[in-house]
């Protein structure tokens, strides 16, 4: 019995030790957690409340305004019915079909390269990193001048080999291959990181042992490389699809969503519904629906990553 | 030990309550708890000001102006604040929203359609506007009550380009012309050469709603209780628009633009003319070297020019509306404030006093600036519905659609009638 309580005590006694020590952090935790409660987490959560009203943005918000304009789920059920919805995700899904393969194709053939270790690499990774770096309205300026149908640099360039370039942003059909080219060029540097640290950790043991037994180039990077990079890859898709659906700066700046809409994606919409046209409720239940989308399609490639990604054990 | 954690979880819960308490519901019982402001002339007040007018270079033409005014009124002491115009909009939807407005605070005119339907502006009362040009007063009268004062105000007149009308053997635009003449001399101009163009107008709303007044249309009926976009006047309006860049394109099309700015195509010497703000004037003067000249806009059955201006308002909630109304009306139309904003070349003040706007004319090129004030005879001032932004965003779109060949003008019109009848409420 004594012996039993004892053990009972000194059980008691660690998991107050616990306690205790989890206690002691709150001080630590606080500054960063109420200013993530404050700035995050309440808003968040309003927004939702902000979604099934009318409220037009500028009445003062308090419970009062929020309940007096209720109007249930009228907003989400105007947004699904209406035309411009499925018109805008259908922008933003053109533009994901195009910038996806592009961006993690050009990332990893820069991470291929730079993982080569040759002379002046580290100068390299430098120049692919700096777009990554700058910001989107200095980079959309320069590349609203690089794509100018006549005098921007990229066509001339097209030019001296023999093709008439198109006008880019403002033909209806080359405006989002245009940002798209825009995009890639700015975020291959970010993945390129990524995917060269996901190289740089394969186990060097693996190649010795394809090469002695005979396995050309190719056959390395297809059998060896590739699926050990595809915890790396993983990560730089669910990165990459939700940056995709959060597309906003360079639209802003190149196109304003112009020529005739083509350009126009979610986040656009967004701000424009709650700052200028005064309808914060709609505006809020356009957000819910697209963070609803990103999290559907990033819970359907975690579900999916199974099948391709390959841990190592 | 537990009277320890159990205060921990007392200091923890209080903080989590403070930061609700940061949200901010509590406003009914604050608002009862006002009391009535001081009537005493000798009382000392102090109000907020905020305005985006003088950020990025006229921050001390205001600062000069609120010395002048604490001069003449001691007892008000004002706070400026400038904010520039990119954080401007959300920032002041933000702040009154969160009701932390300022007592008084500049709007431009698509927002202040917005503001004053929401009812976030008080009325402005008390002060004596017979200074100000009636035409600007009424730009911001809403179900007749005034709801801002004009601080200040741009027009639209003709710029034409003297040496390629000389060259082209081509008597200067009148007073007079419509927009046939135009026409005539445009095509004309455009002869003289292929990346040579005779006009160049904007085919966008603010463009449009002025264009359809000149061919005496409108985008409201006169109660503004129904859309009348695709009218007889209007759809003659669009046509002249679209066709002098789909038809005898004497106007370039976006693609024959190249991704250049229209001040750029006139300031490189190959546009004829081109119908732009008086804020013009400075870029043009510094960036050609030929001689260009201004003339009235031209018309079709009858004259209208643009007029802009942005908007002095008074918070609603404000405590100190009457000091508030006192200085924004002080700082439109009193002579010290419009002498200052002459001579810096900020803008010109809303007034009707000659002697003051005088000065305005000396300055050259261009050497007919008498026709700026010879505009202010036909202002046109734009269609104040509560969803300004939206119906603008509509029509832009579907004339832009036009303009790029892909719908005719009257199926834009139509188009665009259509949509604005489904998505705005007009009451």
């Amino acid at each position: 019995m004594g012996r039993n309580k004892n053990q009972e005590k000194t059980g008691e006694r660690f998991a107050y030790q616990e306690v205790k020590e989890a206690a002691s952090a709150i001080p630590f935790l606080l500054p960063s957690v109420i200013g993530m409660i404050i700035f995050s987490l309440l808003p968040i959560i309003i927004s939702v409340f902000i979604s099934l009203t009318d409220w037009n943005g500028l009445e003062e918000l308090d419970i009062y305004t929020l309940s007096s304009h209720f109007i249930g789920l009228s907003n989400y059920i105007d947004i699904l019915r209406g035309k411009e919805f499925w018109a805008v995700l259908s922008n933003t899904c053109y533009y994901i079909v195009l910038y996806i393969p592009m961006v993690l194709v050009s990332a990893l053939g820069i991470a291929t390269l730079l993982n080569k270790g040759k002379k002046g690499t580290s100068v390299f990774r430098i120049l692919y990193y700096i777009p990554v770096l700058t910001s989107w309205v200095a980079a959309s300026l320069i590349w609203k001048w690089v794509l100018s149908p006549q005098y921007g640099i990229l066509n001339q360039l097209l030019g001296i080999i023999g093709i008439q370039g198109p006008d880019w942003l403002t033909s209806e059909i080359w405006a989002m291959p245009a940002i798209v080219l825009a995009s890639v060029w700015k975020d291959m540097g970010f993945f390129g990181l990524f995917l060269l640290s996901g190289l740089a950790s394969i186990d060097k043991t693996y190649y010795e042992a394809a090469i002695v037994d005979g396995a050309g180039k190719i056959k390395v990077f297809l059998k060896i490389t590739l699926p050990l990079l595809t915890p790396s890859l993983f990560f730089c898709l669910v990165m990459a699809l939700i940056n995709a659906f959060q597309l906003f700066p360079q639209v802003m700046i190149m196109t304003e969503g112009g020529p005739n809409g083509a350009t126009q994606v979610m986040v656009e919409r967004i701000y424009a519904y709650g700052f200028r046209y005064f309808k914060m409720g709609y505006a809020a239940a356009f957000s819910w629906l697209l963070f609803l989308i990103i999290f559907i399609l990033t819970s359907i490639q975690m579900k999916l990553q199974k099948g391709w990604v390959h841990y190592e054990s | 030990m537990k009277q320890k954690t159990a205060k921990k979880i007392l200091v923890f819960g209080l903080l989590i309550s403070m930061a609700a308490s940061f949200i901010g519901c509590g406003n009914g019982s604050e608002k009862k708890a006002e009391t009535p402001p001081s009537k005493s002339a000798d009382e000392e007040i102090t109000i907020k000001f905020a305005n985006f007018n003088a950020s990025g270079g006229n921050e001390e033409t205001l600062d000069a102006m609120y010395q002048a005014f604490q001069s003449e009124y001691p007892n008000i002491k004002v706070e400026i604040e400038t904010i520039g115009y990119d954080d401007y909009f959300t920032q002041m939807q933000t702040r009154v929203a969160g009701g932390t407005a300022p007592d008084c605070y500049e709007l431009n005119i698509e927002n202040f359609a917005a503001y004053a339907a929401k009812g976030v502006l008080a009325e402005i009362q008390g002060v004596d506007t017979g200074k100000i040009n009636e035409t600007a007063l009424e730009a911001f009268h809403v179900d007749g009550k005034q709801y801002g004062i004009p601080g200040c105000f741009s027009n639209v007149v003709l710029i034409y380009n003297k040496d390629l009308f000389d060259q082209a053997g081509l008597g200067y635009p009148e007073a007079d012309w419509t927009w046939d003449d135009v026409q005539a001399a445009a095509e004309t101009i455009k002869v003289l050469g292929d990346d040579i163009y005779g006009i160049y107008a904007p085919t966008t709303y603010n463009e449009f709603f002025k264009v359809a007044a000149q061919y005496g249309g409108a985008l409201l009926n006169e109660d503004k209780t129904e859309f009348t976009i695709n009218s007889e006047a209007n759809r003659k309006a669009a046509e002249m628009m679209i066709d002098r860049i789909v038809g005898s394109n004497v106007q370039p099309t976006e693609s024959q633009m190249g991704g250049m700015g229209d001040w750029d195509l006139f300031e490189s010497g190959r546009l004829g003319m081109i119908p732009t703000g008086i804020w013009a004037f400075g870029a043009f003067a510094e960036a050609c070297d030929f001689d260009w000249d201004i003339c009235v806009e031209p018309g079709g059955s009858q004259k209208a020019t643009h007029f802009f201006s942005n908007a002095y308002v008074v918070n609603a909630d404000s405590e100190k509306g009457e000091a508030a109304s006192l200085w924004v009306n002080w700082l439109a139309s009193s002579q010290e404030a419009a002498k200052l904003r002459i001579e810096k070349g900020w803008d010109l003040p809303a007034i009707t006093d000659e002697s003051v706007l005088s000065a305005y004319l000396e300055v050259t090129p261009p050497d007919n600036r008498q026709a700026v004030f010879d505009s202010l005879d036909y202002l046109v001032t734009p269609p104040i519905i509560e969803e300004y932004s939206l119906m603008s965003d509509i029509i832009s779109g579907k004339l832009g659609e036009a303009a790029s060949g892909k719908l005719t003008a009257k199926e834009a019109l139509d188009q665009a009638q259509a949509e604005c009848e489904s998505k705005i409420n007009l009451k």
